[in-house]
């Protein structure tokens, strides 16, 4: 494959281009679903090929494709140099991509038990046990089960002379209970909401979950919440979010709008822009001093850990809030460039046929200073949010409502009632500002979200999100009434 | 494209392999291109060629499949063999009803060998071509271009052999201001078809008269939506309950409902695959004849769309609306929607509206409960107050919780030009008008 790569960047340099890189990825993926005791997928999945982007005369050029042979490599290639030329019709500012990046190396991300060398019949009677558990309480109409498992291998070569070699395997899964009673639905789902929760690992992750162990508890949650009070209405409350709810908030209210192509317009027609403009870094007060929030490719089972970005650039930490104050993007080398800042290393690609863009990594809220118990015990009156259900956002990342599967009344320090169809609504900022309390490590959890949607042609990428639970105050509780 | 010969030849290859073994395989050829714009200028620039080709083995009523992008002699020997293995240790699927016959369907014509064949070059011209207008007005341009084909076959050890070749089109950009913005799109499966520039000069319409927003109380308005919001409508109650797996597991707005009025007489909604008003698929993804399917007429739920898999479940034949093999387990789906146009145009609702809001589209828009399609989200690119029959100031962006259900209760009057709005690189195609409604529910503003 190196030779392949290496005669894509050759042609390329020789017709023209200032700059290109080549990827050739091979992604498995192994896809187990059980469905009121009925397998209703198995399916063993793979994908591969390579993708030339060039840049000649400042603008940007890519084309890929399936057929991994000398002869398409050179197709490709001139294909992408065409497009890049056509671009230029239609130029801007030229494009500028900083310091050179040389990186060489090969990474794997660590895990105990390789997924794929697990017998489908083990897997399989994870997942049958886990779903014979949730049958065992009367009243669901549907319960689900589920496993995925990812390897994807994927070699990156530049014309700056960077060789990077590195296999990044992911295991997720989960457990999903749905109740039905006259016009009332309700769900619930572990370890994680929208079918599971994922990490980068092994089928050892997928066993610490314990979906067998925790299915009936799940099945009476949702049938539980069948008959529970709905969430009050309209009311402004102290709010106490669990971590998987957490993590997507911080996805959609940190992530997203700390990466810089967003701020720069280029995702403006699709994803939308950034209420982070430039002028606000390094004064503007996102959150409140218990608030930090680190951009990090490095932390173990995390979606967004891997060796190198889709442009080369080292894995690494930074800071994106620290105590409060906005600090940092999510950057690409050239929009750091744009900035004066380098690369942190958050350009990524969905596969090989996709350019790399900006996505998160692993976005998480820093752990504070609480126990979970000592946080409710110290609420005199609030509401306790736990794993998604609907989740809704401005453009530019200001006003978002979310709902959650499953809630609680806390009153005089103490978890109460059951509530249902809970929703809270809020403005980034003034939330963020709003957060007094952060629990600790001891509750601190890499949580995944394999579905994050960005780019045109649409990409879908997989991200980390550590979180502890955390309290707002003076939330907007109760939009559905 | 490699047509319909070379797909034979290759679905030939695969059926081989089976030997026996009782196998259904979709096979996905696609060639697409699409060039992004931002600020003004040409940003991103793609293309790819790609295939998928799944397998899906039958043991009995084991089954088992697995997915390749390979089409060499050893990636088919690996595919078969993975998805018979995976059949083998499969427990059997009880409400497995078998693969269907040969049936006859509709040659559609959807291929365009210019709009296959559109380069990059042309793609650049039409973008450049909104950008120098957008540039002009002081405004910041940007959005998408893409052009290419697809052909889909489907196959079976019974004699099954449907194949389909596409071409698409698609062109939508967002015009902004510091304070406003303005978005169009159109889709066609003929590049031709689509008028750019009169599209770039809405979205810059749009973008210039909408400076100075005022924030206004959230609250129940009547609105007039374009025809954007309407595609919104209608893929929320697609994916919430115009399936038949969705009303099997009573999570759909149309249990307890069928035969019954639940939407204003004046709406209609069908689905069809044959109509080349759309974007059509003859067949669905086993083969089998799509059927135009009346999902809401008159107002009255009529009934879902059916697979073979949810049909034999529930007592009905397919209407021909099965998903793709790796989608199978979310049931059938509508991937052709119509709605049928009313006699209004969008300035008459506009005159007709003695103090509403004026609507372009939507955005990020989720489901907050299913039963009654209950959808929170919020406005985007062009918002107006309706003040005496005229667009009287813009208005900021507001967020809406409302019953999509009861929504479409509400309309008073319908549009009388459809539009056609195709997924990216194909996928679905939805046909459907402006819309005026007499109360929508807002729930909160933005910043």
């Amino acid at each position: 494959m190196k030779e392949l790569m290496m005669r894509a960047l050759d042609l390329a340099r020789l017709r023209g281009a200032q700059y290109a890189d080549t990827r050739v990825v091979r992604n498995r993926t192994e896809s187990i679903s059980v469905k009121d005791g009925i397998v209703e997928e198995l399916n063993s999945s793979e994908t591969e090929g390579f993708g030339v982007r060039v840049l000649v005369n400042g603008t940007w050029g890519f084309a890929s494709s399936r057929n991994l042979t000398g002869d398409e490599a050179d197709l490709v290639t001139a294909q992408a140099l065409e497009i890049a030329r056509a671009s230029g019709l239609v130029s801007g500012e030229k494009v500028n991509l900083g310091a050179p990046v040389t990186s060489q190396g090969t990474y794997q991300t660590p895990f105990q038990i390789d997924p794929f060398s697990v017998p489908l019949e083990e897997k399989l009677a994870v997942l049958m046990s886990a779903d014979a558990e949730m049958g065992k309480v009367q009243g669901l109409r549907t319960r689900q089960s589920s496993a995925t498992l990812i390897k994807e291998h994927k070699l990156f070569a530049n014309t700056e002379g960077a060789f990077t070699d590195q296999t990044i395997v992911e295991t997720g899964g989960g457990i999903q209970a749905m109740a039905v009673g006259g016009s009332e639905i309700q769900v619930r789902s572990y370890p994680n909401a929208f079918t599971r929760q994922q990490v980068t690992g092994g089928w050892e992750a997928l066993i610490s979950w314990d979906l067998p162990g925790n299915a009936q508890r799940v099945a009476n949650e949702a049938i539980a919440l069948l008959t529970a009070d709905p969430c009050p209405s309209d009311l402004t409350t102290t709010l106490i979010l669990g971590g998987t709810q957490l993590a997507l908030q911080i996805h959609e209210s940190c992530g997203h709008p700390t990466e810089l192509d967003r701020v720069y317009g280029t995702e403006a027609a699709y994803a939308g822009t950034s209420f982070l403009t430039t002028e606000k870094l390094g004064t503007f007060h996102y959150g409140s001093p218990v608030v930090n929030l680190t951009a990090d490719s490095l932390r173990p089972l995390g979606l967004g850990t891997f060796g190198w970005d889709d442009e080369g650039v080292p894995a690494q930490s930074s800071p994106l809030v620290k105590d409060g104050l906005f600090v940092g993007y999510l950057m690409s080398r050239e929009t750091a460039s744009k900035l004066g800042r380098t690369s942190n290393a958050c350009m990524r690609a969905s596969g090989w046929n996709r350019i790399p863009i900006i996505r998160m990594v692993n976005v998480s809220l820093e752990p504070g200073t609480w126990k979970f118990d000592d946080m409710i015990a110290d609420t005199d009156y609030g509401i306790y949010m736990e794993s998604n259900r609907s989740w809704s956002i401005d453009d530019k990342r200001y006003n978002f409502q979310f709902g959650t599967e499953i809630g609680y009344e806390i009153k005089n320090g103490k978890m109460g009632r059951l509530l249902r169809n809970c929703t809270y609504t809020g403005i980034t900022p003034e939330f963020w500002n709003s957060c007094d309390a952060v629990c600790n490590p001891d509750h601190w959890v890499m949580w995944g979200t394999p579905n994050c949607g960005k780019g045109q042609p649409s990409q879908v990428a997989h991200t980390g999100h550590g979180a502890a639970p955390a309290r707002f105050r003076n939330v907007k509780v109760g939009v559905l009434k | 494209m490699i047509g319909e010969k070379e797909a034979r030849k290759l679905s030939e290859a695969i059926l081989k392999r089976c030997q026996g073994t009782p196998a259904e395989a979709t096979i996905l050829f696609n060639d697409g291109a699409l060039t992004r714009f931002a600020n003004n200028f040409i940003h991103q620039n793609v293309s790819e060629r790609d295939a998928e080709i799944i397998i899906r083995c039958f043991i009995g009523k084991q089954i088992g499949t697995a997915t390749t992008n390979r089409s060499d002699e050893a990636g088919l020997d690996e595919l078969v063999q993975k998805a018979k293995d995976n059949a083998k240790v499969s427990p059997e699927d009880p409400n497995y009803p078998g693969l269907p016959e040969p049936a006859t369907y509709m040659r559609v014509a959807a291929w365009d060998q210019p709009t296959a064949d559109y380069s990059p070059e042309k793609r650049a011209q039409a973008v450049g071509s909104v950008c120098r207008l957008a540039v002009e007005k002081g405004l910041n341009a940007s959005g998408a271009f893409s052009t290419g084909s697809n052909e889909l076959v489907v196959i079976n050890t019974k004699g099954v052999f449907a194949y389909h070749a596409q071409t698409g089109a698609d062109f939508q950009t967002v015009v902004m201001s510091d304070d406003s913005s303005g978005r169009a799109q159109e889709s066609a499966w003929k590049a031709s078809d689509l008028d750019v520039e009169t599209l770039g000069r809405t979205a810059i319409e749009s973008a210039a008269r909408g400076h100075n927003p005022r924030k206004i109380d959230p609250g129940e308005y009547p609105v007039v939506f374009e025809h954007y919001v309407t595609e919104d409508l209608l893929s929320m109650l697609n994916f919430y309950g115009m399936s038949a797996q969705a009303l099997e597991e009573g999570r759909s707005w149309m249990n307890d409902r069928l035969g019954q009025q639940v939407m204003s007489p004046l709406v209609n909604i069908w689905d069809d695959g044959n109509d080349t008003a759309g974007s059509p698929l003859p067949f669905d993804f086993e083969g089998v004849p799509k059927q135009r399917v009346e999902i809401v007429k008159e107002g009255v739920a009529m009934g879902p769309v059916y697979d073979r898999y949810t049909g034999a479940k529930m007592g009905k034949p397919s209407t021909g609306h099965a998903t793709p093999i790796s989608f199978r387990g979310m049931g059938p789906i509508a991937m052709n929607l119509f709605m049928a146009p009313g006699n209004a145009t969008v300035d008459e609702m506009i005159r007709s509206t003695e103090k509403g809001l004026y609507i372009n589209r939507f955005w990020y828009t989720r489901l907050v409960h299913p039963r009654d399609c209950v959808i929170t989200g919020m406005t985007r690119d062009g918002v107006f107050m309706i003040e005496n029959g005229e667009l009287a100031y813009p208005v900021k962006n507001l967020r809406f919780t409302m019953s999509y259900v009861q929504a479409l209760a509400n309309v008073e009057a319908i549009g009388k030009e459809s539009h056609l709005l195709v997924g990216e690189y194909g996928g679905f195609g939805t046909r459907i008008p402006a819309l005026k409604i007499k109360g929508f529910k807002f729930t909160g503003s933005t910043v």
